[in-house]
Protein backbone atom coordinates (compact mmCIF):
# COMPACT_ATOMS: atom_id res chain seq x y z
CA UNK A 1 0.00 0.00 0.00
CA UNK A 2 1.85 3.07 -0.31
CA UNK A 3 2.42 4.85 2.22
CA UNK A 4 1.03 8.19 0.69
CA UNK A 5 -2.63 6.87 0.27
CA UNK A 6 -2.18 6.00 3.95
CA UNK A 7 -0.81 9.27 5.28
CA UNK A 8 -2.59 11.84 2.99
CA UNK A 9 -6.18 11.43 4.84
CA UNK A 10 -4.61 11.22 8.45
CA UNK A 11 -2.76 14.10 7.35
CA UNK A 12 -5.69 16.26 6.33
CA UNK A 13 -8.38 15.28 8.88
CA UNK A 14 -5.23 15.73 11.60
CA UNK A 15 -4.79 19.74 9.64
CA UNK A 16 -8.61 20.47 9.66
CA UNK A 17 -9.86 19.05 12.67
CA UNK A 18 -6.86 19.70 15.19
CA UNK A 19 -4.46 22.05 14.01
CA UNK A 20 -6.64 24.45 12.70
CA UNK A 21 -9.11 24.56 15.94
CA UNK A 22 -5.85 25.14 17.42
CA UNK A 23 -5.28 27.89 15.39
CA UNK A 24 -8.68 29.62 15.08
CA UNK A 25 -8.99 29.28 19.19
CA UNK A 26 -5.87 31.48 19.49
CA UNK A 27 -7.19 33.94 16.45
CA UNK A 28 -10.50 34.32 18.72
CA UNK A 29 -8.90 34.49 21.88
CA UNK A 30 -7.17 38.05 20.27
CA UNK A 31 -10.61 38.48 18.76
CA UNK A 32 -12.67 41.74 20.41
CA UNK A 33 -16.22 40.75 21.66
CA UNK A 34 -18.88 42.08 19.44
CA UNK A 35 -22.53 42.33 19.43
CA UNK A 36 -22.99 40.51 16.14
CA UNK A 37 -23.56 36.83 15.02
CA UNK A 38 -20.47 35.60 16.08
CA UNK A 39 -19.84 37.06 18.45
CA UNK A 40 -16.51 38.75 17.84
CA UNK A 41 -14.11 40.82 15.21
CA UNK A 42 -11.35 39.45 14.06
CA UNK A 43 -8.35 41.81 15.34
CA UNK A 44 -5.17 41.46 17.15
CA UNK A 45 -6.43 42.45 20.33
CA UNK A 46 -4.99 41.71 23.79
CA UNK A 47 -8.54 42.47 25.25
CA UNK A 48 -9.57 39.05 26.06
CA UNK A 49 -6.01 38.27 28.23
CA UNK A 50 -6.23 41.64 29.57
CA UNK A 51 -9.93 40.43 31.44
CA UNK A 52 -8.11 37.79 32.49
CA UNK A 53 -6.07 39.49 34.08
CA UNK A 54 -7.75 42.29 35.36
CA UNK A 55 -10.50 40.25 37.45
CA UNK A 56 -9.38 38.29 39.78
CA UNK A 57 -12.51 35.72 39.55
CA UNK A 58 -10.72 34.51 36.49
CA UNK A 59 -7.44 33.98 38.49
CA UNK A 60 -8.38 32.25 40.82
CA UNK A 61 -10.76 29.95 38.91
CA UNK A 62 -7.56 28.86 37.16
CA UNK A 63 -5.67 28.40 41.03
CA UNK A 64 -9.15 26.73 42.55
CA UNK A 65 -8.91 23.97 39.16
CA UNK A 66 -5.49 23.11 39.46
CA UNK A 67 -5.77 22.96 43.39
CA UNK A 68 -8.77 20.61 43.18
CA UNK A 69 -7.04 18.42 40.11
CA UNK A 70 -3.57 18.22 42.59
CA UNK A 71 -6.49 16.95 45.51
CA UNK A 72 -8.56 14.63 43.45
CA UNK A 73 -5.17 13.13 42.16
CA UNK A 74 -3.45 13.10 45.22
CA UNK A 75 -6.65 11.33 46.33
CA UNK A 76 -6.92 8.92 43.85
CA UNK A 77 -2.95 7.56 44.22
CA UNK A 78 -3.79 7.08 48.08
CA UNK A 79 -6.37 4.80 47.11
CA UNK A 80 -4.74 3.66 43.73
CA UNK A 81 -1.28 2.88 45.59
CA UNK A 82 -2.55 -0.50 47.55
CA UNK A 83 -5.28 -1.21 45.33
CA UNK A 84 -2.63 -1.88 42.32
CA UNK A 85 -0.40 -3.89 44.74
CA UNK A 86 -3.38 -5.94 45.62
CA UNK A 87 -3.92 -6.61 42.01
CA UNK A 88 -0.74 -7.48 40.95
CA UNK A 89 -0.29 -9.61 43.88
CA UNK A 90 -3.43 -11.53 42.96
CA UNK A 91 -2.65 -14.50 41.34
CA UNK A 92 -3.21 -14.45 37.70
CA UNK A 93 -6.97 -15.72 37.05
CA UNK A 94 -8.38 -13.77 40.53
CA UNK A 95 -6.24 -10.64 38.65
CA UNK A 96 -8.46 -10.72 35.49
CA UNK A 97 -11.20 -10.85 37.33
CA UNK A 98 -9.95 -7.62 39.14
CA UNK A 99 -8.85 -5.90 36.61
CA UNK A 100 -12.40 -5.82 35.27
CA UNK A 101 -13.74 -5.02 38.27
CA UNK A 102 -11.67 -1.78 38.13
CA UNK A 103 -12.96 -1.39 34.23
CA UNK A 104 -16.23 -2.26 34.94
CA UNK A 105 -17.97 1.27 36.21
CA UNK A 106 -16.08 3.01 33.31
CA UNK A 107 -18.58 1.11 30.98
CA UNK A 108 -21.58 2.42 33.41
CA UNK A 109 -21.87 6.04 31.99
CA UNK A 110 -20.05 8.69 33.78
CA UNK A 111 -23.07 10.97 34.15
CA UNK A 112 -25.38 8.00 35.60
CA UNK A 113 -22.26 7.35 38.54
CA UNK A 114 -22.29 11.29 39.14
CA UNK A 115 -26.17 10.64 39.70
CA UNK A 116 -25.61 7.97 41.82
CA UNK A 117 -23.71 10.16 44.05
CA UNK A 118 -26.35 12.82 43.93
CA UNK A 119 -29.08 10.06 44.74
CA UNK A 120 -26.53 9.26 47.90
CA UNK A 121 -24.84 12.31 49.18
CA UNK A 122 -28.39 14.76 48.87
CA UNK A 123 -30.23 16.03 51.95
CA UNK A 124 -33.27 13.45 51.50
CA UNK A 125 -30.35 11.28 50.13
CA UNK A 126 -29.59 7.34 50.91
CA UNK A 127 -26.84 8.68 53.46
CA UNK A 128 -28.53 10.89 55.12
CA UNK A 129 -31.60 8.24 55.45
CA UNK A 130 -29.03 5.56 56.90
CA UNK A 131 -27.64 8.20 59.52
CA UNK A 132 -30.75 9.69 60.68
CA UNK A 133 -32.68 6.44 60.56
CA UNK A 134 -29.26 4.97 62.77
CA UNK A 135 -30.11 8.05 65.31
CA UNK A 136 -27.10 9.52 64.58
CA UNK A 137 -28.28 13.05 63.50
CA UNK A 138 -31.77 14.48 63.78
CA UNK A 139 -31.41 16.82 60.61
CA UNK A 140 -30.26 16.20 57.18
CA UNK A 141 -26.17 16.84 57.24
CA UNK A 142 -25.47 18.97 54.29
CA UNK A 143 -23.51 16.73 51.99
CA UNK A 144 -23.80 17.55 48.30
CA UNK A 145 -22.88 20.86 46.81
CA UNK A 146 -19.95 20.75 49.04
CA UNK A 147 -15.89 20.67 48.54
CA UNK A 148 -16.15 16.77 49.84
CA UNK A 149 -18.75 16.01 47.31
CA UNK A 150 -17.16 17.67 44.78
CA UNK A 151 -14.01 15.62 45.61
CA UNK A 152 -15.49 12.19 46.18
CA UNK A 153 -17.03 12.47 42.82
CA UNK A 154 -14.04 13.49 40.61
CA UNK A 155 -12.16 10.66 42.52
CA UNK A 156 -14.75 8.55 42.28
CA UNK A 157 -14.41 9.06 38.08
CA UNK A 158 -10.72 8.87 37.83
CA UNK A 159 -9.59 6.79 40.22
CA UNK A 160 -9.43 3.26 37.80
CA UNK A 161 -6.93 5.70 35.44
CA UNK A 162 -4.55 5.73 38.38
CA UNK A 163 -4.34 2.56 39.47
CA UNK A 164 -3.63 0.92 35.70
CA UNK A 165 -0.29 2.77 35.29
CA UNK A 166 1.06 1.65 38.71
CA UNK A 167 -0.26 -1.85 38.10
CA UNK A 168 1.95 -2.17 35.36
CA UNK A 169 4.65 -0.80 36.91
CA UNK A 170 4.30 -3.15 39.88
CA UNK A 171 4.03 -6.62 37.95
CA UNK A 172 7.47 -5.55 36.45
CA UNK A 173 8.62 -4.42 39.98
CA UNK A 174 11.12 -7.81 40.77
CA UNK A 175 9.46 -9.52 43.63
CA UNK A 176 12.97 -10.80 44.90
CA UNK A 177 13.64 -6.96 45.62
CA UNK A 178 11.24 -6.61 48.52
CA UNK A 179 11.91 -10.56 49.60
CA UNK A 180 15.71 -9.31 50.02
CA UNK A 181 14.73 -6.45 52.03
CA UNK A 182 12.05 -8.12 54.35
CA UNK A 183 15.14 -11.18 54.83
CA UNK A 184 17.31 -8.34 56.01
CA UNK A 185 14.45 -7.62 58.46
CA UNK A 186 13.24 -4.34 57.28
CA UNK A 187 9.08 -3.86 58.00
CA UNK A 188 6.24 -3.93 55.23
CA UNK A 189 6.36 -0.25 55.75
CA UNK A 190 10.28 0.09 55.15
CA UNK A 191 10.38 -2.06 52.29
CA UNK A 192 6.65 0.14 50.66
CA UNK A 193 9.07 3.30 51.29
CA UNK A 194 12.76 2.30 50.13
CA UNK A 195 12.19 -0.49 47.80
CA UNK A 196 8.46 -0.51 46.18
CA UNK A 197 8.22 3.45 45.85
CA UNK A 198 11.32 4.71 44.50
CA UNK A 199 11.32 1.97 42.01
CA UNK A 200 7.54 2.69 40.92
CA UNK A 201 8.37 6.54 41.18
CA UNK A 202 7.72 7.15 37.33
CA UNK A 203 4.81 5.26 37.07
CA UNK A 204 3.33 6.97 40.32
CA UNK A 205 3.80 10.54 38.48
CA UNK A 206 2.45 9.19 35.38
CA UNK A 207 -0.73 7.91 36.95
CA UNK A 208 -0.61 11.36 39.18
CA UNK A 209 -0.83 13.35 35.71
CA UNK A 210 -3.39 11.35 33.91
CA UNK A 211 -5.92 12.13 36.74
CA UNK A 212 -4.28 15.93 37.02
CA UNK A 213 -4.60 17.06 33.42
CA UNK A 214 -8.02 16.06 32.89
CA UNK A 215 -9.20 17.10 36.44
CA UNK A 216 -7.85 20.68 35.97
CA UNK A 217 -11.09 21.33 33.01
CA UNK A 218 -13.51 19.02 34.68
CA UNK A 219 -16.80 20.85 33.96
CA UNK A 220 -19.90 18.16 34.61
CA UNK A 221 -18.96 17.09 38.33
CA UNK A 222 -18.23 20.66 39.82
CA UNK A 223 -21.33 21.72 37.83
CA UNK A 224 -23.51 19.23 39.70
CA UNK A 225 -21.81 18.45 42.77
CA UNK A 226 -19.61 21.18 43.69
CA UNK A 227 -20.57 24.21 45.64
CA UNK A 228 -21.81 27.35 43.88
CA UNK A 229 -19.34 29.36 44.63
CA UNK A 230 -16.37 26.31 43.81
CA UNK A 231 -16.10 28.22 40.70
CA UNK A 232 -13.58 25.86 38.68
CA UNK A 233 -11.94 27.41 34.88
CA UNK A 234 -14.26 24.70 33.43
CA UNK A 235 -17.01 26.10 34.61
CA UNK A 236 -16.51 29.83 34.36
CA UNK A 237 -15.58 28.80 30.51
CA UNK A 238 -18.78 27.70 30.13
CA UNK A 239 -20.63 30.25 31.36
CA UNK A 240 -18.32 32.97 29.35
CA UNK A 241 -19.33 30.89 26.22
CA UNK A 242 -22.52 29.71 26.91
CA UNK A 243 -24.33 32.62 29.11
CA UNK A 244 -22.35 35.54 28.59
CA UNK A 245 -21.54 34.89 25.26
CA UNK A 246 -18.13 36.40 25.69
CA UNK A 247 -16.41 33.89 23.11
CA UNK A 248 -12.98 35.58 23.07
CA UNK A 249 -12.40 35.72 27.04
CA UNK A 250 -13.32 32.11 26.52
CA UNK A 251 -11.11 31.46 24.37
CA UNK A 252 -8.57 33.17 26.14
CA UNK A 253 -9.31 31.17 29.28
CA UNK A 254 -9.09 27.93 27.12
CA UNK A 255 -5.47 28.91 25.89
CA UNK A 256 -4.40 29.91 29.15
CA UNK A 257 -5.18 27.04 30.90
CA UNK A 258 -3.54 25.07 27.89
CA UNK A 259 -0.13 27.23 28.32
CA UNK A 260 -0.45 26.17 32.13
CA UNK A 261 -0.78 22.29 31.56
CA UNK A 262 2.00 22.55 29.11
CA UNK A 263 4.61 21.41 31.13
CA UNK A 264 2.67 18.75 33.30
CA UNK A 265 1.26 17.22 29.71
CA UNK A 266 5.17 17.02 28.26
CA UNK A 267 5.70 15.74 31.65
CA UNK A 268 3.79 13.13 31.07
CA UNK A 269 4.30 12.46 27.72
CA UNK A 270 7.95 11.60 28.74
CA UNK A 271 7.22 9.64 31.33
CA UNK A 272 4.73 7.57 29.31
CA UNK A 273 7.61 7.51 26.33
CA UNK A 274 10.12 6.43 29.13
CA UNK A 275 7.80 3.45 30.31
CA UNK B 1 -1.47 -4.88 60.61
CA UNK B 2 0.87 -6.49 57.36
CA UNK B 3 1.14 -4.87 54.74
CA UNK B 4 -0.98 -8.42 53.39
CA UNK B 5 -3.90 -7.06 55.08
CA UNK B 6 -3.56 -3.46 54.56
CA UNK B 7 -3.75 -4.00 50.98
CA UNK B 8 -6.23 -6.12 51.27
CA UNK B 9 -8.16 -4.14 53.33
CA UNK B 10 -8.26 -1.03 50.84
CA UNK B 11 -8.74 -3.08 47.95
CA UNK B 12 -11.97 -4.02 49.65
CA UNK B 13 -12.92 -0.21 50.32
CA UNK B 14 -11.97 0.83 47.06
CA UNK B 15 -13.80 -1.97 44.96
CA UNK B 16 -16.81 -1.00 47.44
CA UNK B 17 -16.36 2.94 47.03
CA UNK B 18 -16.25 2.15 43.10
CA UNK B 19 -19.43 -0.17 43.13
CA UNK B 20 -21.45 0.62 45.98
CA UNK B 21 -23.09 3.30 44.57
CA UNK B 22 -23.60 1.70 40.69
CA UNK B 23 -24.76 -1.17 42.66
CA UNK B 24 -27.28 1.26 44.90
CA UNK B 25 -28.34 3.25 41.55
CA UNK B 26 -29.54 -0.26 39.74
CA UNK B 27 -31.36 -1.36 43.31
CA UNK B 28 -33.30 1.51 43.86
CA UNK B 29 -34.51 1.68 40.02
CA UNK B 30 -36.75 -1.07 40.85
CA UNK B 31 -38.69 0.86 43.78
CA UNK B 32 -41.69 2.07 43.51
CA UNK B 33 -41.39 5.47 45.71
CA UNK B 34 -41.27 8.52 43.73
CA UNK B 35 -38.48 10.12 45.56
CA UNK B 36 -35.42 8.15 44.05
CA UNK B 37 -32.99 6.56 46.56
CA UNK B 38 -36.02 5.93 48.45
CA UNK B 39 -37.69 1.88 48.77
CA UNK B 40 -41.64 1.96 48.51
CA UNK B 41 -41.71 -1.65 47.33
CA UNK B 42 -40.63 -3.55 44.18
CA UNK B 43 -41.80 -1.83 41.04
CA UNK B 44 -41.42 -1.67 37.23
CA UNK B 45 -43.09 1.81 36.70
CA UNK B 46 -39.82 3.82 36.56
CA UNK B 47 -39.25 1.62 33.46
CA UNK B 48 -41.95 2.35 31.82
CA UNK B 49 -41.84 5.94 32.57
CA UNK B 50 -38.55 6.10 31.03
CA UNK B 51 -39.71 4.21 27.90
CA UNK B 52 -42.41 6.36 27.52
CA UNK B 53 -39.75 9.75 27.56
CA UNK B 54 -39.78 10.60 24.19
CA UNK B 55 -36.53 12.96 24.35
CA UNK B 56 -34.60 9.96 26.35
CA UNK B 57 -35.72 7.15 24.05
CA UNK B 58 -34.65 9.68 20.95
CA UNK B 59 -31.39 10.72 22.42
CA UNK B 60 -30.57 7.19 22.95
CA UNK B 61 -30.78 5.67 19.40
CA UNK B 62 -29.23 9.32 18.01
CA UNK B 63 -26.48 8.96 20.35
CA UNK B 64 -26.00 5.12 19.39
CA UNK B 65 -25.96 6.07 15.96
CA UNK B 66 -23.62 8.78 16.38
CA UNK B 67 -21.22 5.84 18.12
CA UNK B 68 -21.30 4.03 15.89
CA UNK B 69 -20.54 6.12 13.31
CA UNK B 70 -17.52 7.75 15.05
CA UNK B 71 -16.20 4.57 16.24
CA UNK B 72 -15.88 3.21 12.90
CA UNK B 73 -14.26 6.42 11.45
CA UNK B 74 -12.01 6.54 14.59
CA UNK B 75 -10.97 3.12 13.67
CA UNK B 76 -10.03 3.60 10.09
CA UNK B 77 -8.05 6.62 10.90
CA UNK B 78 -6.38 5.38 13.95
CA UNK B 79 -5.81 2.60 12.40
CA UNK B 80 -4.40 4.60 9.41
CA UNK B 81 -2.14 6.78 12.15
CA UNK B 82 -1.03 4.01 14.13
CA UNK B 83 0.36 2.07 11.19
CA UNK B 84 2.04 4.88 10.32
CA UNK B 85 3.22 5.54 13.11
CA UNK B 86 4.73 1.98 13.48
CA UNK B 87 5.69 1.21 10.42
CA UNK B 88 6.92 4.05 8.46
CA UNK B 89 10.33 4.94 10.63
CA UNK B 90 10.92 8.49 10.32
CA UNK B 91 8.79 10.17 7.83
CA UNK B 92 8.37 13.54 6.96
CA UNK B 93 6.90 15.73 9.96
CA UNK B 94 6.26 11.97 11.96
CA UNK B 95 7.16 14.76 15.10
CA UNK B 96 4.01 16.63 14.12
CA UNK B 97 1.78 13.89 13.03
CA UNK B 98 2.38 12.54 16.05
CA UNK B 99 1.49 15.34 18.29
CA UNK B 100 -1.79 16.19 16.57
CA UNK B 101 -2.97 12.73 16.55
CA UNK B 102 -2.18 12.73 20.31
CA UNK B 103 -3.68 16.17 21.53
CA UNK B 104 -6.74 15.19 21.81
CA UNK B 105 -5.91 12.24 24.26
CA UNK B 106 -4.52 15.34 26.50
CA UNK B 107 -6.41 18.10 26.08
CA UNK B 108 -8.98 19.41 28.21
CA UNK B 109 -12.53 18.32 27.18
CA UNK B 110 -13.60 21.88 27.59
CA UNK B 111 -10.73 23.47 25.19
CA UNK B 112 -11.23 20.48 22.40
CA UNK B 113 -14.88 21.40 22.96
CA UNK B 114 -14.58 25.05 22.24
CA UNK B 115 -11.84 24.94 19.40
CA UNK B 116 -13.74 22.17 17.24
CA UNK B 117 -17.13 24.51 17.77
CA UNK B 118 -14.86 27.24 16.89
CA UNK B 119 -13.66 25.47 13.76
CA UNK B 120 -17.18 24.70 12.84
CA UNK B 121 -18.92 28.34 12.72
CA UNK B 122 -15.41 29.53 10.86
CA UNK B 123 -16.11 26.81 8.48
CA UNK B 124 -19.71 27.63 8.06
CA UNK B 125 -18.89 31.58 7.57
CA UNK B 126 -16.67 30.98 5.30
CA UNK B 127 -17.57 28.16 3.14
CA UNK B 128 -21.12 27.57 4.37
CA UNK B 129 -20.32 24.21 5.76
CA UNK B 130 -21.30 22.61 7.42
CA UNK B 131 -25.15 24.15 7.35
CA UNK B 132 -26.30 24.04 10.92
CA UNK B 133 -24.41 22.17 14.02
CA UNK B 134 -25.78 18.59 15.51
CA UNK B 135 -25.11 14.95 15.27
CA UNK B 136 -22.73 14.72 12.24
CA UNK B 137 -20.98 17.83 13.46
CA UNK B 138 -20.89 15.85 17.28
CA UNK B 139 -19.70 12.70 14.65
CA UNK B 140 -16.33 14.37 13.28
CA UNK B 141 -15.21 15.58 16.67
CA UNK B 142 -15.64 12.79 18.70
CA UNK B 143 -14.22 10.49 15.46
CA UNK B 144 -11.32 12.85 15.89
CA UNK B 145 -11.31 12.02 19.82
CA UNK B 146 -11.66 8.28 19.08
CA UNK B 147 -8.68 8.09 16.90
CA UNK B 148 -6.52 9.56 19.13
CA UNK B 149 -6.86 5.89 21.27
CA UNK B 150 -7.40 3.91 18.50
CA UNK B 151 -3.81 5.08 17.25
CA UNK B 152 -2.26 4.17 20.56
CA UNK B 153 -3.75 0.78 20.96
CA UNK B 154 -3.14 -0.13 16.73
CA UNK B 155 0.67 1.43 17.57
CA UNK B 156 1.27 -0.72 20.40
CA UNK B 157 0.01 -3.64 18.94
CA UNK B 158 1.74 -3.39 15.85
CA UNK B 159 4.97 -2.86 18.19
CA UNK B 160 4.59 -6.11 19.53
CA UNK B 161 4.10 -8.27 16.32
CA UNK B 162 6.70 -9.92 14.60
CA UNK B 163 7.03 -8.55 11.18
CA UNK B 164 9.11 -11.29 9.85
CA UNK B 165 5.33 -13.13 9.49
CA UNK B 166 5.29 -10.58 7.19
CA UNK B 167 8.23 -10.73 5.36
CA UNK B 168 8.14 -14.45 5.35
CA UNK B 169 4.58 -14.53 3.12
CA UNK B 170 6.16 -11.79 0.63
CA UNK B 171 9.50 -14.33 0.44
CA UNK B 172 7.01 -16.66 -0.51
CA UNK B 173 5.22 -14.38 -3.12
CA UNK B 174 2.61 -12.95 -1.93
CA UNK B 175 2.12 -9.27 -2.86
CA UNK B 176 2.09 -6.85 -0.26
CA UNK B 177 -1.71 -6.19 -0.47
CA UNK B 178 -2.22 -10.16 0.21
CA UNK B 179 0.48 -10.03 3.20
CA UNK B 180 -1.25 -7.27 4.84
CA UNK B 181 -5.12 -9.32 4.34
CA UNK B 182 -4.16 -12.80 5.39
CA UNK B 183 -1.06 -11.86 8.28
CA UNK B 184 -1.06 -8.67 9.59
CA UNK B 185 -4.46 -7.62 9.73
CA UNK B 186 -5.95 -10.83 11.11
CA UNK B 187 -2.92 -10.14 13.81
CA UNK B 188 -3.98 -6.36 14.45
CA UNK B 189 -7.98 -7.18 14.47
CA UNK B 190 -8.00 -7.59 18.35
CA UNK B 191 -6.54 -4.26 18.53
CA UNK B 192 -8.96 -2.57 16.23
CA UNK B 193 -12.10 -4.42 17.87
CA UNK B 194 -11.26 -2.68 21.51
CA UNK B 195 -10.12 0.62 19.82
CA UNK B 196 -13.86 0.51 18.61
CA UNK B 197 -15.34 -0.40 21.76
CA UNK B 198 -13.36 2.50 23.10
CA UNK B 199 -14.11 5.40 20.98
CA UNK B 200 -17.71 3.65 20.78
CA UNK B 201 -17.76 4.50 24.80
CA UNK B 202 -16.11 7.66 24.93
CA UNK B 203 -18.85 9.01 22.20
CA UNK B 204 -21.81 7.58 24.23
CA UNK B 205 -19.93 9.24 27.64
CA UNK B 206 -19.21 12.53 26.31
CA UNK B 207 -21.27 15.60 27.81
CA UNK B 208 -18.86 18.36 27.42
CA UNK B 209 -17.75 17.90 23.58
CA UNK B 210 -21.18 17.10 22.40
CA UNK B 211 -22.96 20.60 24.10
CA UNK B 212 -20.45 22.57 22.28
CA UNK B 213 -20.43 21.47 18.84
CA UNK B 214 -24.45 20.11 18.89
CA UNK B 215 -27.03 21.66 17.54
CA UNK B 216 -30.76 22.53 18.76
CA UNK B 217 -31.34 19.35 16.70
CA UNK B 218 -28.78 16.78 18.11
CA UNK B 219 -29.06 16.05 21.61
CA UNK B 220 -27.18 12.96 22.58
CA UNK B 221 -28.56 11.05 25.83
CA UNK B 222 -25.69 12.08 27.79
CA UNK B 223 -26.62 15.92 26.91
CA UNK B 224 -30.05 14.85 27.77
CA UNK B 225 -29.35 13.43 31.19
CA UNK B 226 -27.01 15.88 31.87
CA UNK B 227 -30.29 18.29 31.55
CA UNK B 228 -32.54 15.69 33.76
CA UNK B 229 -29.42 15.67 37.04
CA UNK B 230 -29.65 19.83 36.46
CA UNK B 231 -33.10 19.91 37.38
CA UNK B 232 -32.94 17.37 39.67
CA UNK B 233 -32.56 13.46 39.89
CA UNK B 234 -35.56 11.69 39.57
CA UNK B 235 -36.20 7.59 39.83
CA UNK B 236 -36.14 7.98 35.72
CA UNK B 237 -32.10 8.28 36.33
CA UNK B 238 -31.91 5.03 38.05
CA UNK B 239 -34.26 3.20 35.36
CA UNK B 240 -31.69 4.67 33.07
CA UNK B 241 -28.82 3.37 34.91
CA UNK B 242 -30.26 -0.30 35.72
CA UNK B 243 -30.72 -0.43 31.44
CA UNK B 244 -27.22 0.82 30.82
CA UNK B 245 -26.04 -1.97 33.50
CA UNK B 246 -27.54 -4.67 32.55
CA UNK B 247 -27.28 -4.38 28.85
CA UNK B 248 -23.28 -4.05 29.75
CA UNK B 249 -23.57 -7.04 31.29
CA UNK B 250 -25.58 -8.55 29.42
CA UNK B 251 -22.76 -8.05 26.37
CA UNK B 252 -20.17 -9.20 28.45
CA UNK B 253 -22.13 -12.50 29.21
CA UNK B 254 -22.20 -12.89 25.35
CA UNK B 255 -18.38 -11.74 24.64
CA UNK B 256 -17.34 -14.31 27.70
CA UNK B 257 -19.34 -17.48 26.06
CA UNK B 258 -18.18 -16.30 22.44
CA UNK B 259 -14.65 -16.77 23.69
CA UNK B 260 -15.06 -19.43 25.43
CA UNK B 261 -16.75 -21.12 22.46
CA UNK B 262 -14.09 -20.05 20.09
CA UNK B 263 -11.39 -22.37 21.79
Amino acid sequence: MGRLAVLAPVWVWLLVFVAAPAGILLAIALAEADSGLPPFRLAWSLAGFATLTQDAYYLDALLAALRIAAMTAGGCLLLAYPMAMGIARAVPGRRVLLLAALMLPFWTGFLLRVGAWIGLLRDEGWINGLLMGLGITDEPLPLLYTEGAMLIGMIHAYLPFAVLPLFAALLRLDPTLGEAAADLGARPATIFFTVTLPVTLPAAAAAFLLVFIPAAGEFVIPELMGPPEAQLVGRVLWQEFFQNRDWPVAAALAVTLLVLLLIPIRLFQRLEARG
Amino acid sequence: MSSGRFVTAVLTAGFAFLWLPILLLVIYAFSADRIPFQWGGFSLRWFAALAENERIVEAAFLSLRIAAGAATLAVLLGGAAGWALARYGRFRGRALFGALIGAPLVLPEVVTGLSLLLLFVALEVTTGWPDGRGAFTVLLAHATLGAAFVAVVVQARLAETDRSLEEAAMDLGATPATAFRTITLPLIAPALAAGWLLAFTLSLDDVVIASFVSGPAGTTLPMAVFAMLRRGLTPEVNALGAVIVLAVGAMLALATVLMRARR
